[in-house]
């Protein structure tokens, strides 16, 4: 009797278990697969996380040798590559699908089996990259990932100086990775424009939607780009012809505008989500509307148009002549005057607001501080004669990593603390929350604010050790002891995630008491969203349900 | 939340949105556009950059005939929507049957050209810069006519089956607006290799 019932149970189980799995493999519910975005990015985050933490052990004092020169070049090129293709933009995307249709109270996005082949086209190209540690030297089965670093600049990459497989690796992934990018943002842009519930002008879309449409707009002109050069080179390296080849009259310089005309509008595409948390997140808790509506949106696409003539700001150091050095010093200039709008709006919401300071709060308000920062360095930076003396230094490398950390990284980890009831129907713990704020927010400070120093002293970025006797001792030991701190609290966030998921306070459908649809909805919303899709009459639909005495719609 | 309590409110007005078939054509345009820039751009920059022979002067011909056929296309592709449209699925097969003829023909127009070039004057993607950028940018074209191509050449063989009707017009229109871009880029390619470059 007993072995009969192990033999009933147990397959009932697996197929338990398998149909679970292809639930997850052939879903095509949007919110499914923004899920999986976010658990793949998270995968890669520790990851990449995790190269860091090598680099800044191996900077940390001087002529040290814990790893070699070439598994370094190996750590800053993934690291650099996964960061941004990996970890950036599948998370934004992951954000990007789950709240999109719930906030524009639609069921699904409008290509669903597109957005499903996206993203697991995206995830390819991430395992892509990582198989180089196998296969980097083909059939020799010698593990080489790529060591071009993440601009990869030609000549480097041609086959004369990068033999083996490891920078095709990296080549492709990007360019499958860039497919499933434009996938994506075709899918977003034509869910906000068609997809729609009734009511829902453009002029009362939440801000979020706005900017994942600007966002999406770029990722067509800035992504494509990329793709086009990827071509180029693997051209270049598999059929032998001479795009970047020196050699034969082909310009190494032309690879750098092609990468940079989709690098730095790169940027814009990864800030801009995290703009877009923070203009959800911070009327909430500032208990007013978001101050300046019309001048947020106008901002937002004024961003979308002069991110996309500054991209040779990066190169400086190449010498292009007084004109093009002139226009692009003032070119990136310019674009701190809408991001500027932007802050003094989001200042202005704070301004006069009964603010709760809540977790997702803590990190915007973060966010809000060290954004400014990181835009002054950044108009320093801008003046091409500084940048002559400190471009390719740390002083470059402190400025975008205060963006990308300071900035989007706190914004993304605000999102987590705010849509994770949605998401789950659990509350994260607010105690752990708390200690992973100002461990956080200390090492990043520790990291990051000091960082700036051995730039200026002239310390280079990419080298693998350096003497004892240049002054850069102190301030190393001090930016590599912030990455423990920053290491510790982002191990708290993970435990935080997985513990709350089963013993998280019960969340229900509208925990903040917020303003925008996907809180209409149960936690987290069945497959089909909406039962009846909902009607709006202003930009904040549950702030006219709950206050039908007095509706937005007579404001606005 | 509070319990659901009905607006005083205006009637909305009749709720119409654009349709998502030609938003995401317009979208995948605009970033198919982008790539072709960037190719464009490459080969403009590289124009007489050539160290060795063969340059574009000696070796390439103006390509009238297959250039007319492949803008003709796109008028026979308008009158197939157009017919399917009216119901006229009959109508519809034959003009879709001229769109891919045409486009057949300015395929295998490049087809010998490429095959003159390489087996006559000897130049392939590895030869020069001219080569190297024009087989680019040619093929770059070359492959979204193929992929036009097919998709006409599929309805096609579904309208000949019986299995189209007037409520496909609408599918039948992105497939054409995917052609007119296609073409659209071939009178800037033309313009860039033969006019420009030559």
């Amino acid at each position: 009797m007993a072995t009969q019932i192990q033999v009933t149970v147990s397959p009932a189980l697996r197929r338990d278990w398998l149909y679970h799995v292809q639930d997850w493999v052939t879903t095509v519910d949007h919110k499914k697969i923004g899920l999986m975005y976010i658990a793949y990015a998270l995968i890669f985050l520790v990851i990449a996380g995790a190269e860091a933490l090598l680099m800044r052990i191996q900077l940390a004092v001087p002529n040290n040798t814990f790893v070699a020169p070439q598994t370094f070049n190996r750590l800053f090129t993934m690291h650099g590559t996964t960061m941004v293709f990996f970890v950036g933009m599948p998370i934004l995307f992951g954000f990007g699908n789950y709240l999109v249709p719930l906030m524009i109270g639609a069921r699904d996005m409008a290509f669903p089996r597109l957005n499903a082949f996206s993203f697991w086209v995206a995830a390819f190209g991430g395992l892509l990259l990582y198989f180089s540690y196998f296969a980097g030297s083909g059939l020799y089965g010698a593990g080489t990932a790529p060591d071009v670093g993440w601009f990869a600049y030609a000549p480097l990459t041609a086959r004369v100086f990068s033999p083996g497989h490891s920078t095709d690796y990296w080549t492709l992934s990007i360019l499958i990775s860039g497919i499933g990018s434009i996938g994506t943002a075709l899918n977003i842009v034509a869910t906000t424009l068609c997809m729609r519930c009734p009511g829902m002008k453009l002029s009362r879309m939440p801000l979020l939607v706005w900017l994942y449409l600007v966002v999406s707009g770029l990722v067509f002109v800035t992504i494509s780009p990329l793709t086009a050069a990827q071509i180029m080179l693997l051209i270049d390296r598999y059929l032998g012809g001479h795009f970047f080849d020196t050699q034969a009259g082909g310009s190494a310089v032309l690879w750098m505008h092609f990468f940079w005309i989709f690098g730095h509008p790169e940027v814009y595409i990864l800030v801009l989500p995290a703009f877009a948390f923070a203009n959800e997140i911070i009327p909430v808790f500032s208990r007013k509307a978001i101050f300046g509506y019309p001048a947020m949106v106008a901002a937002s696409v004024g961003i979308g148009f002069v991110s996309l003539s500054v991209w040779a700001h990066h190169m400086f150091t190449v010498g292009m002549g007084a004109g093009p050095n002139a226009f692009f010093t003032f070119s990136t200039m310019v674009i701190s005057v809408p991001t500027g709008i932007k802050i003094f709006n989001w200042l202005a919401t704070l301004w006069g607001g009964n603010i709760h300071f809540t977790t997702p709060m803590k990190f915007a308000i973060g966010f809000l501080f060290q954004f400014l920062v990181a835009g002054l360095t950044g108009i320093m930076l801008s003046v091409s004669p500084f940048d002559w003396q400190l471009g390719s230094s740390y002083f470059v490398v402190a400025h975008f990593h205060y963006v990308l950390v300071g900035a989007i990284l706190f914004m993304i980890f605000s999102a987590f603390y705010y849509w994770y009831p949605k998401m789950t129907g659990r509350m994260l713990s607010e105690k752990l929350g708390t200690w992973h704020f100002w461990l956080f927010i200390i090492g990043f400070h520790l990291t990051f604010d000091f960082m700036h120093i051995p730039g200026i002293l002239g310390m280079p970025r990419r080298i693998y050790t350096y003497e004892a006797d240049r002054g850069w001792e102190i301030w190393n030991l001090i930016v590599s002891s912030g990455a423990i701190f920053q290491t510790i609290a982002t191990l708290i966030f993970v435990y935080n995630l997985v513990a709350s998921y089963f013993k998280g306070e019960k969340a229900g459908p509208d925990p903040w008491d917020a303003w925008t649809l996907e809180w209409s909805t149960s936690s987290p919303p069945p497959s089909y969203n909406f039962a009846i899709i909902p009607t709006v009459e202003s930009r904040r639909p549950l702030w006219d349900r709950k206050h039908p005495e007095e509706p937005d719609a007579h404001y606005e | 939340m509070s319990a659901v309590v009905a607006l005083p409110h205006e009637p909305i007005e009749e709720w119409k949105l654009p349709s998502r078939g030609i938003v995401g054509m317009a979208c995948l345009i605009v970033a198919e556009s982008a790539i072709f820039i960037i190719f464009v751009v490459a080969y403009l920059f590289y124009i007489g950059k050539s160290l060795t022979g063969p340059t574009p002067r000696e070796v390439l011909e103006i390509p009238w005939f297959a250039s007319v056929c492949l803008l003709s296309s796109s008028i026979t592709v308008h009158f197939a929507v157009h017919s399917l449209r009216s119901a006229k699925v009959n109508l519809c097969a034959v003009w879709l049957a001229a769109t891919v003829l045409l486009g057949g023909i300015f395929l295998a127009a490049t087809a010998m050209e490429w095959y003159d070039l390489i087996y006559h004057f000897g130049l392939t993607v590895r030869t020069n810069l001219f080569g190297t950028t024009f087989y680019s940018l040619v093929g770059l074209h070359a492959s979204h006519v193929l992929v036009g191509l097919f998709m006409l050449g599929l309805t096609l063989v579904f309208a000949l089956m019986g299995k189209v009707n007037q409520h496909h017009a609408e599918r039948l229109e992105v497939i054409s607006i995917y052609w007119h871009f296609v073409d659209a880029v071939w009178i800037v390619v033309f313009t860039v290799v033969y006019i420009v470059g030559r």
